[in-house]
């Protein structure tokens, strides 16, 4: 295929000069200027691939959007002071508390401003999403293999980019100031506390004195509105760049190869169609505002540090790190007249550390194990890089259990459960568990790499079963069309690093030979038990082994069915010879 | 097809490429009835969504909200109908763009090609070369002096970014090992300030209590405590009072005399993270802790029984004054709360 053949537009009017016009004048005006001709020409027609997956990113950046929209609304409002007040709105069973002015004016935006409670709904809903959609996106270009050379960066981007994500959002569900997020607080003050040294320091300088102080909303606030939401946005900009710099990934299939991208262009399709998703987003996100109640704040009231309610939760992406710190072993050691808190240091600081650390490496622990250089622009199956997929879901699995974990005491009061056995249990479970789903993962993947190759060899099931002279019953295997063959097969062959010698003709040891054994063991495990694409003599092995079956028949019979009669590429046999059976 | 940068090719020696699949015409394409109904979907939803906008606008100035809200099926109707029309208004514009993009755009695949994504090697070669000569021409190489005292009184410059914020707090001295609490000061319920007697509790009763200091006035009439300050106290100073059967209570030597009629008086502040605890469980003197589930043991000196704690809850020595009322005989005898990092840790029983 030649670029030639492929159609620019097919738009049934063809192209010609426009007549001025003041639009034209209009981008005169502006390229006389700025001189964006140039960028524009080559960004208007840009290529997208189409693909579902694609969209998960989208869904993120539009939630961010809203986030920024109905953040804006709600500062009108909001106000960042702890000072004591006595409340007097509309709300009856609270009047007469004295309370924060930050719960206050919470309490005023949901009651007292007209689509107050609908933008703070919006908001939180949008924090959700937003931060799930990160969740999956992450997944999406893991499992597929997006994060390979050259897009490591884009890969470190998008893990800040999460990481900050959550902090925003705690720091924005503390701001209410109602019992439910000033509990949270207290809890944060105690994590503080956990850190040697400094653990202390660190609490009275964020509270500006004992907790909880009066300081500690409006600095949150100017962290939730300003520092952080710059911080992402500016790494937003930097996440899209690459993306458009590097072009998007694509699907393997006819015509699609490492060096081109297949698509519709930026304008006018996916101008309407990411322009039109923004809308649905939005949309979305504001029908769960205007249907469905978060964070009532109204009915936890103001915070109290001598209150709290039973099944205080934080918010779901924090939930992961609170189970943790829920089935933590009470752990502590007193030396020196000094306290190490264990039971809190490991699970809420060193653990969400570590596994961010994880997280940011994996690309780099990947390249650094297959010793792989190339750019890759192609997506993989998940399938087709078993020991890949099997890391993700055994970090899921230790995630998820963890996050199970951070809603014992509500499985058990629902499901009528011991808080202690669920919590043992989840102890055990968070080691076993990842290992378990490892191996069940990577074999999964393997066995459909197997039946990929069953289908290549001896092509798909008809659903057409045969019976043969002696009475005996088989299932008739049709070829697979060359187009899934092509994509099925477009893809490397995996190749395992073999360290070299370890010694030269002097018999001096290589200095990197430890190194390499390592990386051999390692890329043995990688890809050892991958299933490769069939080579071209077991392709034409099979292919040949079934002409001569089918020759078997033909003769046998004379006017056998080889199935090809149901799939619509009937080749030997008419309709005739197939009727008279 | 050759790319123009070197961009390594999947290998697939089995297959030849088919290349891209020729175009199939839509349904809208090809029938003009069809691609004028496309065209009235997406006008119609595009003129729906403007109905649904004037509706939001109209249930913005309808509804009440405030101390009469208007109620729609048992829902604020402000709330509900402005969420639904503009959600709606929203999707709409969005649906219909999508619809539009779909029936009606061109929908022929393009191909554009890639390039790596490094220079190409004259760009490297000549950039080293700007560099180098800018470094040169610079001198940075060649006057140590300069680049050395450039790059010390720089670094230097870190200090005022962190001296600077000195002032976020004050340093903690002592105040995490004091309460409020001392000798005499009564025990009175948390919500009223009514100090208590102990014929008042029952046994497997529990008493949500604070010092009676937060309730009482100065001179002026002014409450001792009030605002942030009040707050912080009760961080701290918050109690639980209960009531077992006294021959369960099994205290730690020294102890022993810390109850009243099995009465005794225990810190609510959770020593995990600091939650204040409250689920007591009667029958088998457990208190529990919503936060992380951490279960105290109160007829054996507070101890941890489970849960992520790791020290028992700090006990308030209790007796009753000249009136019959419970009051406390000093301060806590150690830092209530999460622990911490300089925190001294006597143990007065085995843990």
């Amino acid at each position: 295929m030649s670029a030639d053949t492929v159609a620019r537009t097919n738009g049934k009017t063809a192209a010609k000069p426009e007549k001025p016009s003041k639009v034209g004048a209009a981008a005169t005006w502006a390229d006389d200027r700025l001189g964006l001709a140039g960028l524009a020409k080559k960004n208007l027609r840009k290529v997208f691939p189409d693909h579902w997956s694609f969209m998960l990113g989208e869904i993120a950046l539009w939630s961010f959007v809203v986030l920024l929209l109905t953040g804006v609304f709600l500062t009108l409002w909001y106000r960042p002071s702890m000072a004591e007040v006595v409340y007097d709105g509309s709300y009856s069973p609270l009047r007469g508390l004295e309370m924060s002015e930050a719960y206050m004016s919470a309490l005023h935006i949901s009651f007292d401003i007209r689509g107050g409670l609908l933008m703070r709904q919006v908001h939180h809903w949008a924090a959700m999403i937003f931060i799930a959609s990160m969740f999956v996106h992450m997944m999406r270009v893991y499992f597929t293999g997006a994060f390979r050379k050259p897009r490591e960066l884009n890969w470190v981007i998008g893990c800040l980019l999460l990481i900050l994500g959550t902090l925003e959002g705690f720091t924005g569900y503390s701001l209410p100031d109602d019992l439910l997020s000033g509990t949270g607080i207290r809890a944060a003050d105690g994590f503080m506390k956990s850190i040697p040294v400094i653990g202390t320091y660190a609490s009275f300088f964020l509270f500006g004195g004992e907790f909880p102080g009066d300081s500690i909303i409006p600095r949150l606030y100017t962290v939730h509105v300003l520092l952080i939401p710059g911080v992402l946005l500016a790494l937003i900009a930097a996440h899209m760049l690459l993306l458009v710099y590097h072009k998007h990934t694509q699907w393997p299939g006819p015509g699609r190869t490492e060096g081109n991208v297949v698509g519709f262009p930026m304008l006018p399709v996916y101008a309407a169609k990411a322009g039109g998703f923004f809308f649905i987003v939005f949309g979305v996100l504001t029908l769960m505002g205007g249907i469905i109640s978060i964070n009532p704040v109204w009915a936890y009231g103001p915070y109290n540090p001598a209150e709290v309610t039973a099944g205080s939760q934080p918010d779901w992406y924090m939930g992961w790190p609170d189970g943790a710190l829920r089935i933590m072993p009470g752990i502590e050691s007193h030396f020196f007249g000094l306290t190490l808190s264990w039971n809190v240091l490991l699970p809420i600081i060193v653990l969400p550390g570590v596994m961010f650390t994880i997280l940011l490496m994996l690309p780099f622990i990947e390249s650094w194990i297959t010793q792989d250089k190339r750019d890759h622009h192609l997506l993989q199956r998940p399938r087709n890089a078993p020991t890949r997929t099997a890391t993700m879901v055994a970090l899921m699995t230790f995630i998820g259990l963890l996050w199970a974990a951070g809603g014992n005491d509500i499985i058990a009061i629902k499901m009528n459960l011991s808080i202690n056995q669920i919590t043992y249990f989840i102890r055990a479970a968070v080691f076993i568990g990842p290992v378990i789903a490892f191996i069940i993962t990577r074999r999964w993947c393997i066995s459909l790499q197997r039946h990929d190759n069953e289908k290549l060899l001896h092509g798909y099931e008809s659903g057409i079963i045969m019976r043969d002279a002696q009475g005996g019953y088989s299932e008739r295997h049709l070829p697979l069309p060359l187009e899934r063959a092509y994509t099925l097969t477009a893809r490397d062959r995996d190749d395992i690093f073999v360290p070299q010698l370890t010694t030269d003709d002097n018999g001096v040891s290589s200095p990197t030979a430890r190194k390499d054994k390592l990386r051999g063991r390692l890329s043995q495990l990688w890809y050892g038990d991958n299933v490769q694409a069939p080579t071209r003599a077991e392709l034409d092995e099979a292919h040949h082994h079934a002409e001569l079956e089918h020759a078997h028949e033909v003769a046998m019979s004379g006017h056998a069915a080889d199935g090809h009669q149901f799939d619509g590429r009937a080749e030997s046999v008419s309709d005739n010879q197939l009727s008279s059976r | 097809m050759t790319a123009k940068g070197e961009l390594e090719r999947v290998e697939n020696d089995l297959f030849d490429d088919p290349g891209l699949p020729a175009h199939e015409p839509r349904p809208t394409d090809v029938d003009d009835h069809l691609e004028k109904r496309a065209e009235r979907q997406v006008a119609l939803m595009f003129a729906l969504s403007a109905v649904c906008t004037v509706l939001f606008c109209v249930s913005y100035f309808v509804f009440e909200i405030g101390d009469n809200p208007t109620e729609l099926l048992g829902f604020g109707a402000s709330n509900l109908t402005m969420g639904l029309f503009l959600g709606l208004a929203l999707t709409l514009i969005g649906v219909g763009t999508i619809q539009w993009a779909r029936k009606l755009m061109a929908d022929t695949e393009i191909v554009e090609y890639r390039h790596a994504a490094s220079s190409s090697e004259e760009d490297k070669v000549e950039t080293l070369a700007a560099l180098r000569q800018g470094t040169e021409e610079s001198g940075i190489a060649r006057r140590p002096l300069i680049r050395n005292s450039l790059l010390g009184s720089v670094l230097l410059l870190g200090a005022p970014a962190v001296i600077m914020l000195r002032d976020l707090g004050p340093l903690p001295g002592d105040k995490l090992y004091t309460t409020v609490w001392k000798r005499g000061m009564r025990v009175v319920q948390d919500v009223s300030g009514t100090p208590i007697r102990p014929q008042d509790m029952e046994v497997g009763q529990l008493v949500n209590g604070e010092p009676a200091v937060f309730f009482e006035e100065d001179a002026e009439g002014e409450p001792i405590y009030h605002g942030i300050e009040l707050q912080q106290e009760k961080a701290k100073a918050a109690v639980v009072i209960v009531r077992m059967q006294p021959d369960d209570i099994k205290p730690w030597p020294g102890r022993e005399n810390w109850g009243v009629d099995g009465i005794l008086c225990y810190s609510k502040i959770c020593t995990h993270v600091g939650c204040p605890i409250s689920l007591w469980e009667q029958q088998t003197h457990h208190l529990l802790c919503p936060c992380h589930q951490s279960t105290f043991d109160l007829a054996d000196n507070g101890k941890v029984i489970f849960g992520p704690a790791a020290r028992h809850l700090p006990q308030l020595p209790l007796a009753v004054d000249d009136e019959g009322y419970l009051v406390a005989t000093r301060d806590f005898t150690e830092a209530v709360g999460p622990s911490f990092w300089e925190r001294n840790n006597d143990e007065p029983g085995d843990e």
